[in-house]
C-alpha cells in the first residue's frame, strides 16, 4: 500500500514533465507554421502592403520592404469602405448561406444513409464502401470530374434533358453556378457525416430501443427520444467541424471556377484572389479577409459551444 | 413506416388503435391464427421497407460512383472533344492518354516525390498527432484547456492568410523546395484534427490498462508506444488515411513551394502539364485517374476501420 502510494506521487511527479514532452512536437510546428504566420498575417492587415512594395530578392539584390503602417484602415475599408457591398457582405452572406446549405444537406443525407445502413440487410458492407468512396477521390480530381459533367452537354444535362427538365448552364449561369458548388461539396462531404453518424448509431444500446418498444413507441418517437439523443455528442463535433470546414472550403469552389465566378466565391477563395490571383496582389486585403474569416469562425464557435452546455445542463 | 405495420400486424388489440383496426376487429381476431407466419422478429423488416432501403442505397451507390466511372471512362477516349460525346468512346477505346501522359512527363519522379511527401506526412503527422492525442487525453496538465482550443482554432485558418507568411518561414529556414518543409507545412494542416481524433479513440481504452502498464515499470511514453499504440489501430488508419490523402491531392501549398520540376508533386507536374496542352480533357482525365489509383489503393487498405476509428473520436471529444 506505501508501495503504491509513493509511486504515485512519483508518477504525479513527473507527469507534466511527460505530458510537455509529448506535445512538444506539435506546439513547435504549430507554433513555426501557423502561429508566427498568424501574428505577421496581422501585422499584415495593419499595413498597406502590396506584391509592389513587400520586400524581395531580385537576383543578388534584395529590396526591403517599403510598405507603410496604415492602423486598421483595411479594416474600415472591408466593412464600411465604397462598394464595402460588392466586396465583402455579398461573399459575407453568401459564405453563410453556403455554409448552412452545405452542412443541412450533409447532415440530412448523412444521418438518412446511416441508418438505412444501421438495418440488417444483405450488401450492407458493400453499400458502405461504395458510400464512402466519395472520400477517397482527392479533391482534385473529384472537382474536375464534376467540371466534365456540369459541361454544356455533359452528364448531368444529358440526364435533365431524358427526363425533360430544364438544362441550366452549370457553370456561367451565376445561379446555377451557386447550385453546381453546393452540388459537388455535397457529394464530397456526405461520406465523412454518413460514417461518423453510422458510428454514432452502432454505440447506442440496443436495450433502449428494447425498453421503448415496451413501452409502445412508435418508430418515431424511437428515433425522436432514443437516436437523436443518442446522437448528441457525435452530431454536436461533427456539425461544429462540418461548419468550420465547410466555411473555409477553399478547393471546391476553387477548383470548379478558378478565377471566374465572382458570384459564387465565398470568402476564403475570394481573400486568395486578392492574394494571388490578380496584379498586384493585395496582400493587406487578403490577409484582413482572412483575418475577418477566422474572427467569424472564433466567434460562432464560441456561442455554439455555449449553446451545447447550456442545452447539455438543460437535458440533464 | 414498416415497423409500424409490423406493429399492428403483432398487436392487433392494442388499446387505442386507429378507429379501422377496431372495426375491423372481427377480421383481426380471424388473423390471429395466421399470426405465426406473419411475425417478425425485431431488426427485420417488411419486404417492401427492404425494398425501398436497397433501392435507396443502389441510387446513392450510383450517385457516389458515377462520376469516378465517369473520368475514368473519358479517359479512355483519344480526342480532345471526346468529353463531349461520351457514346462515341465506346468504339475507340485506348490506352493512348496514359502512355501520353507517363512517357511525356516526369511521371515517375514526380510520382516519388509524391509518395516521399505524403508518406512522410502521414507517418510524422500521425506519430505527433498521435502522442500529443494520448497526453491530452490521460494527462491534466496546466495549458491543457489552451490546448484544446488552439487544435480547434488552427482548423478555422484559411490557407490565404497563411501562405505567404509560411513561404518566407520556409525560405527562412532554407527549406523551400525540400521535402522537409513541404512535409512540415502537411503535417500542420492535419495534425490539429488528427490530434483531436486520437484524443477521442485513446478515451475509449481504459485507464487500467495505462495503470497495468506503470506498475510493471513502463514509463508513460512506454506505455503508449507499447500497449496503447497498438490497441488504437482503427484510430491511427483514419487518422493515417486522413493525412494521406490531404497530402496526396493539394496543389496550393505544394505549388507555391516547390519551386524546380523535379521537385514537383505528382499533382502539380500533371496539372502543370495539362494546363500547357490547354483543353485537352482526355489528358487531364488520364492524369485524374493516375493520381487518385493510389489513393483509392490507401482506402481499400484502411476502409474496415474507419467506422469504428472516425466514431470513438466523435462521440467523445
Amino acid at each position: 500500500m506505501a508501495v503504491a502510494v509513493a509511486q504515485r506521487i512519483r508518477l504525479s511527479y513527473s507527469k507534466y514533465w511527460y505530458a510537455y514532452a509529448m506535445i512538444a512536437p506539435v506546439v513547435i510546428v504549430l507554433g513555426v507554421l501557423v502561429g508566427y504566420p498568424l501574428v505577421r498575417g496581422i501585422y499584415l492587415t495593419l499595413t498597406n502592403a502590396t506584391s509592389l512594395n513587400v520586400g524581395r530578392q531580385i537576383g543578388v539584390n534584395h529590396i526591403p520592404d517599403s510598405f507603410d503602417f496604415i492602423g486598421l484602415d483595411n479594416y474600415a475599408d472591408v466593412l464600411w469602405g465604397p462598394t464595402a457591398y460588392d466586396r465583402f457582405w455579398s461573399h459575407f452572406i453568401w459564405t453563410v448561406a453556403w455554409t448552412a446549405i452545405c452542412v443541412v444537406l450533409h447532415y440530412g443525407i448523412g444521418l438518412g444513409l446511416a441508418l438505412l445502413l444501421n438495418r440488417k440487410m444483405r450488401g450492407r458492407g458493400l453499400y458502405r464502401l461504395v458510400l464512402i468512396l466519395p472520400w477517397a477521390v482527392p479533391t482534385f480530381v473529384t472537382v474536375f470530374s464534376w467540371r466534365l459533367m456540369l459541361a454544356d452537354g455533359g452528364a448531368v444535362n444529358g440526364l435533365l434533358s431524358f427526363l425533360h427538365l430544364p438544362e441550366p448552364a452549370w457553370l456561367s449561369d451565376p445561379l446555377a453556378q451557386k447550385a453546381a458548388a453546393i452540388l459537388v461539396n455535397t457529394w464530397v462531404g456526405v461520406p465523412f457525416m454518413m460514417i461518423s453518424l453510422l458510428g454514432g448509431l452502432q454505440s447506442i444500446p440496443q436495450e433502449l430501443y428494447e425498453a421503448a418498444e415496451m413501452d409502445g413507441a412508435s418508430p418515431w418517437q424511437r428515433f425522436r427520444h432514443v437516436t437523436l439523443p443518442g446522437l448528441r455528442t457525435v452530431s454536436s463535433t461533427v456539425v461544429l467541424l462540418g461548419v468550420i470546414w465547410t466555411f473555409n472550403q477553399f478547393a471546391v469552389i476553387f477548383l470548379l471556377f478558378g478565377s471566374g465566378a465572382p458570384d459564387a466565391q465565398i470568402l476564403v477563395t475570394w481573400a486568395y484572389r486578392l492574394g494571388f490571383g490578380q496584379q498586384p496582389s493585395d496582400y493587406a486585403q487578403s490577409a484582413t479577409y482572412g483575418i475577418l474569416l477566422l474572427s467569424i469562425l472564433i466567434v460562432f464557435t464560441t456561442f455554439y459551444r455555449r449553446w451545447l452546455a447550456r442545452n447539455e445542463k438543460a437535458n440533464g | 413506416m414498416s415497423t409500424q405495420t409490423a406493429h399492428q400486424t403483432e398487436e392487433p388489440d392494442q388499446a387505442g388503435s386507429p378507429m379501422t383496426l377496431t372495426a375491423d376487429r372481427p377480421a383481426a381476431g380471424a388473423a390471429t391464427t395466421e399470426r405465426p407466419a406473419k411475425i417478425r422478429r425485431r431488426g427485420q423488416s417488411s419486404p417492401l421497407a427492404t425494398v425501398l432501403s436497397h433501392g435507396t442505397l443502389i441510387v446513392a451507390s450510383l450517385v457516389a460512383l458515377f462520376p469516378v466511372l465517369y473520368i475514368a471512362y473519358i479517359s479512355l477516349g483519344p480526342d480532345d472533344n471526346d468529353y463531349l460525346h461520351p457514346a462515341k468512346i465506346f468504339d475507340k477505346m485506348t490506352f493512348a492518354n496514359y502512355t501520353k501522359v507517363m512517357n511525356d512527363t516526369g511521371f515517375f519522379t514526380w510520382f516519388g516525390n509524391s509518395a516521399i511527401v505524403a508518406g512522410g506526412t502521414t507517418v510524422i503527422g500521425v506519430l505527433i498527432a498521435a502522442s500529443t492525442g494520448y497526453a491530452v487525453s490521460r494527462m491534466r496538465f496546466p495549458g491543457y484547456r489552451q490546448l484544446m482550443w488552439t487544435l480547434l482554432v488552427t482548423q478555422m485558418f484559411p490557407i490565404a492568410v497563411l501562405i505567404v507568411p509560411m513561404y518566407y518561414i520556409l525560405s527562412n529556414l532554407g527549406m523551400l523546395d525540400s521535402y522537409t518543409g513541404l512535409i512540415l507545412v502537411y503535417s500542420s494542416t492535419t495534425v490539429p484534427y488528427c490530434a483531436w481524433l486520437l484524443k477521442g479513440y485513446f478515451d475509449t481504452i481504459p485507464m487500467e490498462i495505462d495503470e497495468a502498464g506503470r506498475v510493471d515499470g513502463l514509463s508513460p511514453i512506454g506505455t503508449f508506444w507499447r500497449l496503447i499504440l497498438p490497441l488504437a489501430r482503427p484510430g491511427l488508419a483514419v487518422a493515417a488515411f486522413y493525412s494521406f490523402l490531404t497530402a496526396w491531392g493539394e496543389v496550393a501549398y505544394a505549388s507555391t513551394f516547390m519551386l524546380s520540376s523535379d521537385k514537383y508533386t505528382l499533382a502539380v507536374g500533371l496539372s502543370s502539364f495539362v494546363s500547357e496542352h490547354d483543353h485537352q480533357w482526355q489528358l487531364m482525365a488520364a492524369t485524374s485517374v493516375l493520381i487518385a489509383l493510389p489513393a483509392a489503393v490507401v482506402f481499400y487498405l484502411v476502409q474496415r476501420h474507419l467506422v469504428t476509428g472516425l466514431t470513438a473520436g466523435a462521440a467523445k471529444s
